[in-house]
C-alpha cells in the first residue's frame, strides 16, 4: 500500500530534473512520477516536455502507449489480476468475473471506498501456479475466490 | 546450526515461502535461494546434511514445528521428505547447462557464483582476442532463445564488425509470452550469470554500456537484478576496469511499463530511447543501428546467461546436444494446467508429447489434455495428434507452430478453442503498437469476426473471411505480433474446427 503525495509542480520538477540526464530519461521519469504521486498527472506532462525538449503532444502518446501509466491515482491497494492464457486454462476467467462482480468494478475500475483498484496483467511468470495476482507487490498464486478474497481481506 | 536453503523466487514468495523462513527462524541458519523449479513442491527447502542436501516439500511455515520434531534438521524421514532434489526424477532427467547454479547458490553472492563455477567464462573471455569469443558462440550454435533462435554468434559478428565508437549491449528481459518464467527464475535466481554473460558479449563486440529492460509485472526480478548489479560494481566485475581488464563496462537495469510489444526488439529500443515502444523496420538492423543508432547487441536473458557456460566448458560441450540445427539446452518451462509445472532445462529433441505427459505428468485437474499452447500467445494450440513433433525451432515451424521462449502451456478438455482464438486477437489489439494497419485494425475486426462465428452468424462466410484477415496479418505486419497472432486462430480453426461450430454459441 502506498502512501502518495498530491501533486505538487516545484516537487514534480525535481523529480523531473533528477532523471533528466539519463539516456532515453521519458520511462524513468514517468515511472518515478508515478511513484511519488500515484499517477502521472497531466500537469506535469508540459513540464517533461520542456525539460526534454519535446512537445506536449509527444510527451502525452509516450504516458498515453504504455498500460502502467494511469492518469489518477488509484486505490489504497491495486490488483493485477492474470488474464493471461496459462492461468485461463486454470480458471482465470472465471474468478475475474467473481472479482469484478464481487468489487463491483470493471477493469481500471477503483472500488467505491477506494479501497482496492483492479488492473488486468499479461502474465506474471506465475504461470506454474496459476491463476495468480500481485496484489500490491505480493504474489498471489492458486487463487479461487474464497483465497482472492482472504488476501484482500488481510490487506492492511 | 544446520543451515536450510528456502527459496525466495517470487513463485515459492506466493505459495508462502517467507512465513516458512519465518517459522524457521532461529532454528537453523538460513540461505535464502532461487527456485529449483518444480513448482508443485514449492516452497521446497532443502537441509544441509552431512549426505548432501535434503529437500522437503511442499513445506507450509505450519508443517514446520512438526518436522523440526521429526529430525527434519538431520535429514529424518517426515511424508514431506523428498530425499536429494538431484535424484529427484524431475531433475535427474535435466541438462542444467544455464540452470546449474539456480535454486542451489544464494543468488547474492559472488562468492558462492564464483564456488559453482561462475566467472570461469569471463576469465577465459578476457585471455581471447574478441573474434575468438565470438567464433566460439558461433561454434556453440547457440540461437537466440527469446523465441526468433537467430544464431547468436552471427549477431556478435555483425556488431562487431560495425563501425562506431559506442556500442550497446541490450538484453531482453521484457518476458511476456504466458506460460513462460526462465527469465524471472535466472534474473531471482542466479543474476551474476546474466551479467557475466551481458559482460563477455560486450568484450567480444566492444561495447561499453549495458541495458538490460525488465518488465515492470516482475517486481522481485527487478530487485534482484538492481542488488546483483551493485554487487558486481563493487567487486569489479562491472566498471571501469573489468576484473582488471582495462575493458569499461557498466549496466544500467530499466523498468519497462506494460506494453508487450516491448519485447519486440526493435519497439524494445525506442521504448529506451524514450518513446513510444513502436516497432521499427529492419533493414538497418539493430546490430549496424540499434540503441540510439549506435550499433546494438539485443539478446534474450536465456541467451546472454548460456554464454558463460559455452566460454567455460567450450563450444563442443554445448553443442554436442540438441537436435538438428537447434543445439544445446532449453529451458521449456511447462505451465497451466500440468500436474507437475515447472522448469525444465533439456537438449532439444524431445517431442511435446515427452514434455507433456512423460516430464509433465498431464492435466493437473486430471482431465484429458486436449491442447497445448507453446510459445505464449503468438504460439500455435497443438492437439495430441501432433504430440510426436521434437522440440525443435524448425520442426515445429514445419508444424505452423513456433517453440518462442519455450512455454508450454497445457489445456484439459474443458477448453474452448473459438475463445482462445478470440482472446488471441483481442489481446492483439489491446497490445498491437499501432504502426501496420493489418495488426492494429486487422486484430479488432478479428474479435468481431470470431464473435460472429461463435453467434452461428453466416460460419462459413466468416471463417473463410478469418482465415484471410489472418493471411493479411501475416504478411502485412512488420513484427511478430501481428505477423504471428494468425498461429493461434489458424491452428485452434484447423485442429478443433468442431468448436467454431457449435451453434448459437455466445462470446464470453
Amino acid at each position: 500500500m502506498a502512501n502518495y503525495e498530491p501533486w505538487d509542480e516545484r516537487r514534480g520538477g525535481e523529480i523531473i530534473a533528477a532523471h533528466a540526464g539519463r539516456e532515453g530519461a521519458t520511462i524513468p521519469i514517468l515511472h518515478a512520477l508515478q511513484e511519488a504521486f500515484g499517477c502521472v498527472p497531466a500537469a506535469a506532462v508540459p513540464l517533461i516536455a520542456e525539460r526534454l525538449n519535446l512537445t506536449r503532444a509527444e510527451v502525452h502518446g509516450i504516458v498515453s502507449f504504455y498500460h502502467d501509466f494511469r492518469s489518477q491515482p488509484p486505490g489504497r491497494h491495486v490488483l493485477k489480476l492474470c488474464r493471461a492464457e496459462a492461468c485461463q486454462s486454470l480458471g482465470a476467467d472465471s474468478l475475474a468475473a467473481h472479482v469484478r462482480s464481487r468489487l463491483g468494478v470493471d477493469w481500471h475500475g477503483t472500488t467505491p471506498d477506494g479501497a482496492v483498484t483492479l488492473e488486468p496483467v499479461f502474465c506474471l511468470g506465475l504461470c506454474a501456479i496459476g491463476p495468480s495476482a500481485l496484489l500490491d507487490d505480493r504474489p498471489l498464486a492458486r487463487l479461487d475466490p474464497g483465497s482472492l478474497e482472504a488476501a484482500l481481506e488481510s490487506a492492511p | 546450526m544446520t543451515r536450510v536453503f528456502v527459496p525466495r523466487d517470487a513463485a515459492a514468495l506466493a505459495l508462502g515461502a517467507d512465513a516458512v523462513a519465518g517459522a524457521l527462524a532461529g532454528h537453523a541458519a538460513i540461505t535464502r535461494t532461487g527456485s529449483r523449479g518444480l513448482f508443485w513442491l514449492e516452497p521446497m527447502i532443502e537441509v544441509e546434511t552431512p549426505q548432501g542436501r535434503i529437500a522437503y516439500g511442499p513445506v507450509a511455515a505450519r508443517d514446520v514445528p512438526e518436522l523440526l520434531g521429526a529430525g527434519m534438521l538431520n535429514g529424518d524421514p517426515h511424508r514431506l521428505r523428498l530425499g536429494r532434489p538431484e535424484e529427484l526424477p524431475f531433475l535427474a532427467r535435466q541438462t542444467r547447462f544455464t540452470f546449474a547454479r539456480c535454486g542451489i547458490t544464494d543468488p547474492l553472492s559472488l562468492d558462492d557464483y564464483q564456488a559453482h563455477g561462475g566467472l570461469q567464462g569471463l576469465r577465459r573471455a578476457l585471455q581471447l582476442v574478441p573474434m575468438r569469443i565470438v567464433e566460439e558462440l558461433t561454434k556453440s550454435g547457440l540461437r537466440g532463445r527469446g523465441g526468433a533462435g537467430f544464431p547468436t554468434g552471427i549477431k556478435w559478428k555483425t556488431t562487431a564488425e560495425a563501425s562506431g565508437e559506442q556500442k550497446y549491449i541490450v538484453c531482453n528481459a521484457d518476458e511476456g509470452d504466458s506460460g513462460t518464467y526462465a527469465d524471472r527464475m535466472l534474473m531471482e535466481g542466479d543474476p551474476f550469470a546474466l551479467i557475466e554473460g551481458m559482460v563477455i558479449a560486450a568484450i567480444a563486440v566492444g561495447a561499453s554500456k549495458g541495458f538490460v529492460y525488465t518488465r515492470s509485472e516482475y517486481p522481485h526480478a527487478i530487485a534482484a537484478f538492481n542488488a546483483a548489479l551493485a554487487i558486481a560494481r563493487r567487486a569489479g566485475v562491472l566498471g571501469a576496469d573489468v576484473l582488471g581488464s582495462g575493458q569499461a563496462f557498466d549496466i544500467d537495469q530499466r523498468v519497462g511499463a506494460g506494453a508487450y510489444v516491448c519485447g519486440e526488439e526493435t519497439s524494445l529500443l525506442d521504448s529506451l530511447e524514450g518513446k513510444r515502444g513502436q516497432v521499427r523496420a529492419k533493414p538497418p538492423l539493430p546490430a549496424h543501428r540499434g540503441l540510439f543508432s549506435k550499433p546494438t547487441v539485443v539478446n534474450n536473458v536465456i541467451t546472454l546467461a548460456s554464454v558463460p557456460f559455452v566460454l567455460a566448458e567450450g563450444a563442443e560441450t554445448y553443442q554436442g546436444i540438441g537436435y538438428g540445427r537447434s543445439r544445446g539446452t532449453m529451458p521449456i518451462q511447462l505451465a497451466g494446467n500440468v500436474k507437475h509445472a515447472g522448469l525444465f532445462e533439456a537438449g532439444f529433441g524431445l517431442t511435446l508429447g515427452e514434455i507433456v505427459n512423460d516430464i509433465g505428468g498431464g492435466t493437473g485437474s486430471g482431465r484429458p489434455v486436449r491442447a497445448v499452447q507453446v510459445g505464449g500467445p503468438l504460439g500455435a494450440y497443438f492437439p495430441p495428434a501432433l504430440f510426436d513433433t521434437p522440440f525443435d525451432y524448425e520442426a515445429f515451424a514445419a508444424k505452423d507452430g513456433l517453440i518462442g521462449h519455450g512455454g508450454v502451456v497445457v489445456f484439459d478438455d474443458t477448453v474452448d478453442l473459438a475463445a482462445q482464438a478470440r482472446f488471441a486477437m483481442e489481446f492483439c489489439s489491446v497490445e498491437s503498437c499501432g504502426k501496420c494497419t493489418p495488426c492494429r485494425i486487422g486484430s479488432v475486426r478479428g474479435v468481431e469476426v470470431i464473435d460472429r462465428i461463435m453467434a452461428g452468424d453466416r460460419v462459413d462466410m466468416h471463417l473463410e473471411l478469418l482465415t484471410d484477415l489472418c493471411h493479411t496479418m501475416k504478411f502485412g505486419s512488420l513484427c511478430a505480433l501481428g505477423g504471428f497472432i494468425p498461429y493461434p486462430v489458424m491452428s485452434a480453426l484447423t485442429h478443433f474446427p468442431e468448436d467454431f461450430r457449435t451453434p448459437q454459441k455466445v462470446a464470453a
